[in-house]
């Protein structure tokens, strides 16, 4: 006879808020539903239409995303994209592959006055608002971990690493936070 | 000696500091060298080889001569440049390089044998016996020479890198860089302006002049203010650009808290900056002449004495002495004596030179001697007329022409060109593409001129970046005419001075000549000169210009030697910030870290990842009794292991099935959904480059299996393969190796383990070896796949990473009441090496499927990458060494991986290696030590003796050649 | 150094790879000087060459980028995927 058992989730990090100092807080995002989309050759427009459709959600322009009630579409590299926040509906099986990947990457959240600045010690993006303004997406580098950053707001950038690397990213963030903050 | 009054310093904010363990007061915007020169402390270091005292040269970064280390104990910093270094309450310097001080030095006695210890003297000197040279020789040489020292304890500071990105970087915050930040700023575009020194202004800050109707200063001060209020314009002080690199990317030091207590702030920060165009103000740097003892503490540059009377109120001297070849050289004695300090004379050597100055005044005349020995007291002139004289004073100021600072401009290849006019090396028009020199760094000198060239080049630069210039007035100021007649050294008996820092004299420069070290190259090895820490700033063109005259060649015709990066000095810990223990690379934990760890299991690092050894239970003093238990359990009932490390690809698409075929070996097209394949993958030169398994989940989507290691390699390979090799292909990608948490669970109980919790009929009938299914458990969706990296009936069950560790735990519970547990890397190795499963100890990059035994996977009805270079004769010749098991025979300590193999009898020596040795353990199942081998045509010698030998470690060992499954060769337990 | 990756635009030297000369791979499935020359011979241009880069770091792209190994100028950069140029 079966036992009966439960199995229960896991987040790699701590939930919530983790520190705030000079106005500046990380943050741990809640686990989200994450898929990655990937249209076949010459399948691009239906996916676009699939995704408007299904999702209401245009089709993000390489280093973009698109938002629409409380779900984002991240152009997340070459023939790759990132559904966040609701499972993908089975119509867009027709057009891309899917893969489910909510357990793969982690997220947290840095938003404030010396979130640029923390991040300028930690990656080697040109995060100026000009260049990389409120909705801008980048598949990067942070501290030699493959990254996802989004700027979120003026002020406020999502950070997606591997799930096995989070505490590392955690570590860097905290450490480069309390440094900048300290400086003179 | 502090004047009474003027200067920039704050003189209601005195400040204390200590200096080789006597207490001083100075203020605040002083430097250390300045403070101390208020004190009369002329002493501040002891020269490199001679040890001769030696006292503040300059007024900047440039400084030869006084360098000091700061603070003590582990984060002690030697090498700081005092005429740099920013006062600060409590700061505590000591004098380098001498003992028991600056001021009285025992190793002076080194000056006394300088004909002896000359440029070159260690290449003759103690060329035997060649013994004595590392242990004797050595030794006192580097105690003797040299300047500060390490503390050698681990530095307790912390650093930073950090990266920055603008349209137009400024090099240099003088008038030249002001007016290119300004003019940049108000055209809205992104600004950097780095400036070297903690306040903007460059050589104005030293200077005694008028801009825009009103002193210099206040315009420096509204034009701060203007670039202060653009959010555009951000302005890095203390932060000299230190290297040039390619695309427009610069490295830059900010020095962030060193003016300042040791706290929690880091100390430097190393900045990579990208820039689109860049503008190089970064001034020229004043060089000496070269005459006898003109390294005596006293001797200055000319433009540091006014430096010093301008910027910081002191008097260098009682008694000032100027002695010069230029028109600047006047400027000096002007400002000393508006100052109100004695100017004994100004000599200058252009014989035609006029002054109207209130002073003893000698055109055409020469300097040819200072006296004196920890200061200067008196130097001796020749007039015009030939007439030599004495003169008393205790500070000579020298001016040989200013160079403009152009070493950034040549890190790209650019070779500096000769200019007549200035008798100094300019930039080459555009050695460094995007990268503008203005002002004195692009030889205009005055400084109307700088705030021209700022204004007109970065005008330009803007519009080539497409901003629209706004309209710049450019402020009137003074336009000083600058001439000069070179004058590199003043001949005569006795040492004259070049290279300050690295005791490197005219004579010596000479002898590299005379010795045939004629390119500057070779004369600068042989001599030194210029490899010190300041790289020659103030001695480089002086001991060219030695060079050129001695090798009776010009000076463009001699060449400068190469200017490389860094420009100034950058601390490694800076550059390397954030990269020590931990910070070296990203930790990548499993989700069963946590519980590994509270289970005593040690982890051991497997490339970035951290995987549990083994996992001790009470009672087991060694590893080996750990491991040798876990063996054991998996093979007589059921362990389970993490395998989660394992890279896994998602591979989908209408040409999936194709795109596996060719990336792999053997064929795959045939595979059907609900089943697993071994695979094997080459690369294109024919040797393997990974195995493991794939999986077909469904009609056109598998999901592949990696090793742990050449998880991320395998990825680009298939991305390359893809995107190059088979673009017009239907294949999509992507890596779920954090998606899934994955267990193994061998052992002839899994089975029994997995129906309990599956609730699910795994009998050989309904889920046969190499199988895979989705699977529910409690509600959640996984995988489960019947295959085993043991050689025991085994699975591996897949469920989303967030549910890992809770399904560890079970897994474990489950395990441990059927006589099982977890088990670690170590027994996987021992349970894989008894099966002669392969790892990338065999998967070396050498090795072939021939190599292996594995030929009959290359598959011949398709093509596959490697296949044309793997059927090449010389990878498939039955001489390659080739893998075989090897059994310990007779009683043996150890058998170790990377021992080599020799015949019996054969003398152990390369030429006679018959193979070597790849995986070893010790088989508590078939007791005694087993390994894996490559060996000479192997697979016909199983039952032979070979004899194995570790020089390494001295060990030997004599063991019987088998074939490497040792264990359940007919493979029974796997499929039972 | 930087490479302005088609898709992702201009981008620091440390999230890319250098994979080699693009050369175009043989066709036949038999070992013959062409594969000879594919996997083992290479020009030493001091001027223009033709090389893999890979995005590693950032899209996962395979680029083409033509580079002066003199003066390090990167003059093109293309996505492998749309072929050879």
């Amino acid at each position: 006879m079966a036992e009966t058992f439960t199995l229960t989730a896991q987040n790699a990090l701590p939930q919530g808020d983790v520190m705030t100092l000079g106005e500046t807080g990380i943050r741990v995002a809640p686990m989200a539903r994450l898929t990655t989309l990937m249209p076949g050759r010459g399948d691009q427009d239906i996916f676009a239409r699939a995704l408007r459709r299904h999702h209401g959600l245009g089709l993000p322009q390489a280093g973009q995303s698109t938002t629409a009630d409380g779900v984002e579409c991240l152009w997340f590299g070459q023939g790759q994209y990132l559904l966040i926040g609701a499972e993908a509906n089975v119509n867009l099986l027709k057009s891309a592959a899917l893969t489910d990947q909510s357990d793969a990457w982690s997220t947290v959240l840095i938003e404030g006055p010396l979130a640029r600045d923390v991040l300028a010690r930690l990656t080697p993006l040109d995060l100026r608002a000009a260049t990389f303004a409120e909705g801008a997406t980048a598949r990067t580098e942070i501290r030699h971990m493959m990254a996802s950053i989004t700027r979120v707001s003026d002020s406020g950038f999502r950070l997606m690493v591997f799930r096995s690397m989070a505490q590392t990213l955690l570590h860097e963030l905290k450490e480069t936070l309390e440094m900048v903050a300290a400086r003179p | 000696m502090r004047l009474p009054s003027g200067g920039q310093i704050d003189r209601d904010t005195p400040v204390r500091f200590r200096f080789d363990g006597r207490d001083y007061t100075g203020f605040q915007g002083d430097t250390l060298a300045s403070a101390l020169m208020a004190h009369d402390v002329r002493v501040l270091a002891r020269s490199f080889k001679y040890h001769r005292p030696r006292g503040t040269f300059s007024a900047g970064s440039e400084e030869p001569n006084a360098l000091v280390t700061l603070g003590s104990g582990a984060g002690a910093d030697p090498n700081v440049r005092a005429t740099q270094q920013e006062l600060f309450d409590g700061l505590e310097a000591f004098g380098q390089n001498a003992w028991p001080s600056v001021g009285f030095d025992v190793m002076e006695v080194n000056d006394l044998l300088s004909d002896f210890l000359g440029a070159g003297f260690y290449y003759k000197t103690f060329m035997w016996p060649k013994k004595a040279w590392e242990r004797l020789y050595e030794p006192i040489i580097r105690r003797a020479a040299g300047l500060g020292r390490l503390s050698g304890k681990a530095d307790p500071d912390r650093n930073e890198t950090a990266f920055a990105h603008c349209d137009l970087l400024v090099i240099g915050g003088g008038p030249a860089g002001l007016m290119a930040a300004l003019a940049a700023g108000q055209a809205g575009a992104d600004v950097i302006l780095c400036e070297e020194e903690a306040r903007l202004g460059g050589r104005l800050l030293s200077e005694v002049e008028q801009i825009d109707g009103g002193p210099a200063l206040d315009w420096v001060a509204k034009v701060k203010r203007s670039l202060k209020e653009l959010p555009n314009v951000r302005i890095m002080a203390r932060t000299t650009v230190t290297g040039v690199y390619d695309c427009g990317t610069y490295g830059a030091l900010e020095r962030v808290s060193r003016h300042m207590p040791r706290g929690r702030a880091p100390v430097d920060c190393f900045w990579r900056i990208t820039a689109r165009k860049a503008v190089l103000a970064a001034g020229a740097i004043e060089r000496p002449i070269a005459l006898r003892n003109n390294d005596r503490p006293g001797v200055m540059l000319a433009g540091a004495l006014r430096a010093y009377v301008n910027r910081y109120a002191v008097a260098p001297g009682r008694a000032v002495v100027i002695f010069g070849n230029n028109d600047d050289a006047h400027r000096s004695a002007r400002d000393l004596l508006a100052a109100g300090v004695h100017v004994a004379a100004l000599i200058d050597s252009r014989p035609d030179a006029t002054c109207d100055l209130p002073l003893a005044f000698h055109p055409g005349a020469v300097v040819t001697a200072v006296h004196g020995r920890n200061v200067v007291e008196a130097i001796t002139f020749q007039e015009a007329s030939g007439r030599s004289q004495k003169l008393q004073c205790d500070c000579l100021g020298l001016s040989g022409g200013w160079n403009p600072s152009i070493h950034l401009t040549c890190h790209l290849n650019g070779r500096p060109v000769w200019d007549e006019g200035i008798a100094a090396f300019v930039a080459q028009e555009g050695a460094v593409p995007g990268l503008h020199p203005v002002g004195a760094a692009g030889a205009v000198f005055s400084t109307a001129g700088a705030l021209d060239t700022g204004a007109e080049t970065a005008g330009e630069l803007l519009s080539q970046m497409g901003f629209d210039p706004a309209e710049i007035t450019v402020p009137e100021a003074e336009r000083q005419a600058y001439a000069i007649a070179p004058l590199w050294n003043v001949p005569g008996t006795g040492r004259a001075w070049l290279d300050l820092q690295n005791d490197v004299t005219v004579k010596d420069v000479r002898g590299a000549a005379a010795e045939n070290f004629r390119s500057v190259e070779h004369m600068k090895r042989y001599t030194t000169q210029g490899m010190a820490p300041d790289q020659g700033k103030t001695s480089n063109i002086g001991a060219l210009a030695v060079l050129a005259d001695a090798t009776g060649r010009d000076i463009p015709g001699t060449g400068t030697t190469t200017y490389r990066p860094p420009f100034a000095p950058v601390p490694i810990a800076a550059m390397g910030a954030g990269g020590r223990g931990t910070g070296f690379a990203p930790q990548r934990f499993i989700t069963s870290h946590d519980l590994s760890v509270a289970m005593n299991a040690p982890m051991v690092e497997a490339g970035l990842w951290y995987r549990p050894s083994f996992f001790p239970r009470a009672g087991e003093k060694t590893w080996r009794q750990s491991c040798d238990r876990e063996v054991a359990m998996v093979r007589s009932a059921v362990g389970i292991a993490d395998v989660s490390t394992l890279g896994k690809i998602d591979i989908q698409g209408a040409d999936a099935a194709a795109f596996l075929d060719f990336v792999y070996a053997n064929k795959f097209s045939t595979l059907k959904p609900g089943r697993v394949r071994y695979g094997l993958m080459l690369r294109e030169d024919g040797h393997v480059m990974d195995d493991g398994t794939t999986a077909c989940l469904a009609p056109d989507h598998y999901v592949m299996t990696t090793t742990t290691a050449a998880a991320g390699p395998v990825m680009m390979h298939l991305e390359f393969a893809s995107q190059v090799l088979k673009p017009e292909w239907d294949v999509r990608l992507t890596s779920v190796t954090e998606q899934w948490a994955q267990f193994a669970v061998a052992g002839p109980q899994s089975r029994a383990l997995l129906e309990a919790l599956l609730e699910r009929d795994l009998s050989n009938d309904a889920f046969p070896f190499m199988s895979c299914a989705p699977i529910t458990l409690a509600g959640v969706k996984g995988r489960l796949f019947r295959i085993s990296f043991s050689g025991e009936l085994a699975y591996e069950i897949a469920v989303p990473a967030r549910y890992g560790e809770s399904l560890f735990r079970t897994l474990v519970a489950r395990a441990e009441a059927l006589g099982g547990g977890a088990y670690g890397m170590e027994a996987l190795n021992i349970l894989r090496i008894e099966k002669g499963l392969l790892t990338h100890a065999e998967l070396h990059g050498r090795t072939t499927a021939f190599d292996l035994g594995l030929e009959r996977m290359l598959s011949p009805s398709k093509d596959f990458i490697g296949k044309a270079a793997a059927s090449r004769p010389g990878l498939v010749d039955p001489d390659r060494e080739r893998l075989v098991g090897l059994r310990s025979l007779g009683p043996v300590l150890q058998m170790t991986s990377g021992a080599f193999l020799f015949e019996e009898g054969a003398e152990p020596v390369r030429e006679n290696a018959q193979g070597y040795v790849t995986s070893v353990g010790y088989s508590p199942t078939l007791p005694g030590f087993l390994a894996l081998a490559f060996l000479k045509n192997g697979p016909e010698r199983h039952g032979e003796q070979i004899r194995m030998v570790d020089h390494l470690r001295g060990i030997h060992a004599n063991c019987e050649v088998c074939d490497p499954q040792f264990f359940d060769p007919e493979g029974e337990r796997v499929r039972g | 150094m930087r490479l302005t990756c088609p898709r992702c635009g201009s981008r620091d030297l440390r999230e890319f790879t250098y994979r080699g000369a693009a050369l175009a791979r043989p066709d036949s499935q038999e070992w013959s000087p062409a594969w000879d020359d594919y996997l083992h011979l290479r020009d030493n241009p001091a001027g223009l060459s033709t090389e893999y880069w890979y995005h590693g770091l950032g899209c996962a792209a395979f680029l083409i980028v033509q580079r002066d190994t003199r003066t390090h100028e990167v003059h093109s950069v293309t996505l492998a995927a749309e072929g050879r140029t």
